[in-house]
């Protein structure tokens, strides 16, 4: 029998919170992270709102003892505050007592920087300074995290645009099920860079005033920024160590749309794909599954051809669903990490968040999210969802500990 | 352990590897600091529309990815697993560049579209209509390795029976131009085929897309099979020797089981100083080859490693270009590949005959 895998720790850094008890809180009060843009310098500043972290880089970096330093990037150091409280709240003191890795999502790395010293290199490849172009590849923020946190063994790090730390998580419980390693801190990190807010401009799927998934008058995305990290343990561990578990991950599944680069399928092929596959693999049936935590963008696309793979899946009983994208924005690489974040404390509060800005169901669904608060309901397996460039699609299902 | 096959090669590098019928024959010597790939004709693997679009390593992995498929009569591979250190860089410098030199107006969504770092896989699975599992690992040194460990063990929980494997990186001027002032490559050309004659500094750049079709069960062709993979995060320089000795023994095999040592050694003194000590500690009565000066050197060229081993093993020679010390030996059934990048992420790779 290949071991179970526990969620024994979470971690997160967000525009709805600095760590997991502020965005708690912010959950609770429907309070979206989604606002005006104050840090990022941007000449789309006044046209688009953002999901920002509400803490500068010198903040970030005052946060993890590295006052004045500027050899990190704010990718890196998101992550590295996120995962930092993902370990505590694992009760991990000896990180290396057992095989313990680090799997690491990111989009963009230290493209933050790395705007920075194009700009110059441009003009003059001689110009630049080189420790904003150090840090510019996905793995250096890994590895950042990693000598941070005391991490010797395996790390790796993926990059699957938006499913990115949904296939992280993935992985992690891969390699332990497959008895390589014991314990995994896996989850994602990405910064809100201009590369990426105008990316999203020229596709022209940005929302002006905050995103509505599953509306009917949605108009696009927004972005944000963040990091979130699961520690997944083995059984054996979990036993050896008589360890509080927050959840199991029961279920996972990643498939391909193949359909275009970019959109998805009419038919939701892709999504419709990833969530059986993780169905099947937890040996729970569509009905079994008390809410689902959608990809939900805001864009027309992704919306349509989620919903139309949901109701091939849950058929007339569609479990009660909201994308907290409404809260968090789209954190890209982070995003799949911060919505098994929000699963895991929706199972251990008992309550559902809600999709905001909801107004009009959509013309060609017959189902649609819930837009408050739902406390005191029984949650036992919780289905997200996450899709990519690419036709990346990965669903994974997150239960309640029996 | 249930052994896993490689059934199928395709490869895009330096040398005129696309072709499977050829092995390093025809390799001769330059004087660069930076080599680039011999490219086929992309139009015979890739529809003629799309290929106006793509930037290089996209069409690299493609046609590499289609050649090994090819190879090894697969139509339709059970997951489609990548490793690429940098992505698509020429797509990601477009958008860059002209989002800086534009103030962020009058911008276009096709390199941005392009320059997320999984889209080599997307653009096979778009051209398979392959709607299994497809992941990109995007970790420096590790980027090829994690996909390979993906793939391993896809294949041993019986989630695949066969999986297209690659790793590539592309080398444009900007990255050149950065990671040589980084250090990271020689500021003078050298002659690669003596180029640890060359004491400067940095190593000669490189590029290429290296795919293999892996299965747990044995194809058509049979290339080799792969026993076990391992990486090593900056290990500690007084322990490497016993790290790899641990690494053969774990998968039951002694040092003496190792026929040929194939190591990353690069032309930069201070990257292959590890080298020198595991060569003369650990490896003095074994035959050892090299590679690099033929690859150049890149995040993920431990895949042109493992190329370069299969072919090996599957003919029962070395080509006297990779020699590096030691006579050829005759019968060669286990090859060792050690290989690390910056002296952070080191991995090791172990092949053998079938």
């Amino acid at each position: 029998m290949p071991q179970r895998v526990y969620i024994t720790g979470i971690g997160m850094i967000s525009s709805i919170g600095n760590n997991i008890d502020s965005a708690l809180k912010s959950l609770f009060e429907e309070k979206s992270g989604i606002g005006s843009i104050t840090l990022l310098d941007t000449s789309l500043k006044d046209k688009y709102p953002l999901a920002e972290v509400k803490m500068s880089t010198e903040e970030l970096l005052s946060s993890v003892g590295q006052t004045g330093k500027k050899n990190l990037t704010r990718t890196a150091l998101l992550g590295m505050i996120a995962s930092r409280e993902a370990v505590k709240s694992a009760n991990i003191d000896n990180i290396n007592k057992f095989r313990t890795g680090l799997i690491s999502a990111t989009t963009v790395g230290g493209m933050d920087r790395s705007e920075n010293f194009y700009r110059e290199f441009l003009a003059d490849p001689k110009k630049g300074h080189l420790i904003d172009i150090i840090n510019h590849d996905c793995g250096d923020s890994t590895e950042r995290i990693a000598d941070f946190l005391g991490i010797t063994g395996f790390m790796t790090t993926i990059s699957t645009a938006c499913s990115s730390s949904a296939n992280a998580i993935m992985f992690g419980a891969q390699l332990i099920k497959a008895g390589f390693i014991d314990r995994v801190i896996a989850g994602g990190t990405d910064s809100v860079t201009k590369f990426t807010l105008n990316g999203f401009n020229t596709l022209m799927i940005l929302d002006k005033n905050g995103c509505r998934p599953f509306d009917e008058n949605r108009t696009g995305l927004t972005l944000g920024e963040g990091a979130a990290y699961v520690v997944l343990e083995s059984e054996d561990v979990m036993k050896a160590e008589n360890k509080r578990v927050l959840a199991e991950l029961t279920g996972y599944g990643n498939a391909n749309d193949a359909y275009h680069q970019t959109a998805s399928s009419p038919e939701g092929t892709g999504a419709f794909l990833a969530m059986e596959k993780a169905l099947n693999l937890s040996n729970l049936r569509a009905e079994d599954i008390d809410y689902v935590n959608v990809h939900g963008t805001g864009t027309q696309n992704n919306d349509l051809s989620e919903g139309v793979a949901l109701q091939k899946i849950f058929g007339d009983k569609m479990p009660p669903f909201s994308s907290t994208k409404s809260y968090t924005g789209h954190t890209l690489g982070a995003a799949g990490a911060v919505e098994a974040v929000i699963s895991v404390l929706s199972i251990n509060n008992d309550i559902l968040f809600p999709n905001l800005r909801f107004e009009t169901p959509m013309k060609e669904l017959n189902i649609k999210p819930f837009t408050n608060v739902m406390r005191g309901v029984e949650v036992r397996n919780i289905l997200s969802n996450s899709f990519g460039f690419g036709g990346n699609n990965s669903t994974v299902i997150i239960s309640k500990m029996n | 352990m249930m052994p896993i096959y490689i059934t199928g090669l395709g490869n895009i590098s330096p040398q005129k590897t696309w072709d499977n019928n050829l092995f390093l024959e025809d390799v001769s010597g330059v004087e660069t600091n930076c080599l680039h790939s011999q490219d086929p004709n992309y139009k015979d693997y890739i529809p003629g529309d799309t290929i106006r679009r793509m930037s290089k390593i996209i069409k690299m992995g493609v046609a590499a990815g289609k050649i090994c498929l090819a190879d090894a009569g697969c139509a339709m591979p059970d997951a489609i697993i990548t490793g690429t250190g940098l992505g698509c860089v020429e797509d990601t410098e477009k958008f860059l560049t002209n989002m800086i030199r534009n103030n962020e107006e009058f911008l276009t969504p096709t390199s941005f579209i392009q320059s997320t770092h999984n889209t080599v896989s997307a653009q096979i699975a778009l051209l398979l209509k392959c709607h299994n599992y497809n992941f990109t690992y995007v970790h420096r040194g590790f980027s090829f390795e994690s996909a390979l460990l993906d793939s391993m063990i896809r294949i041993h929980s019986g989630d695949s029976v066969t999986v297209l494997l690659g790793g590539m990186d592309e080398m444009t001027a900007n990255t050149f131009t950065i990671l040589q002032r980084l250090g990271h490559y020689k500021m003078r050309p050298a002659n690669n085929l003596n180029l640890l004659m060359d004491s400067s500094r940095g190593a000669i750049a490189g590029e290429g897309a290296a795919f293999f079709l892996l299965s747990g069960k044995q194809g058509e062709k049979n290339y080799a099979k792969i026993e076990g993979i391992d990486t090593i995060y900056k290990p500690d320089p007084a322990r490497i020797t016993s790290d790899i000795s641990a690494f053969i023994q774990r998968n039951g095999k002694r040092k003496e089981d190792i026929d040929i040592v194939l190591l990353g050694l690069n032309g930069d003194p201070a990257n292959d100083r590890i080298y020198s000590e595991v060569r003369n500690e650990l490896f003095k009565e074994t035959p050892q080859a090299w590679f690099k000066h033929l690859s150049g050197e890149y995040q993920t060229v431990s895949s042109f490693g493992l190329w370069l081993a299969a072919k090996i093993l599957k003919n029962g020679t070395v080509p006297e270009p990779v020699l590096l010390e030691g006579s050829k030996p005759g019968n060669i059934r286990n090859i060792l590949i050690y290989n690390h990048y910056r002296n952070l992420d080191h991995s090791l790779m172990l092949v053998s005959a079938l």
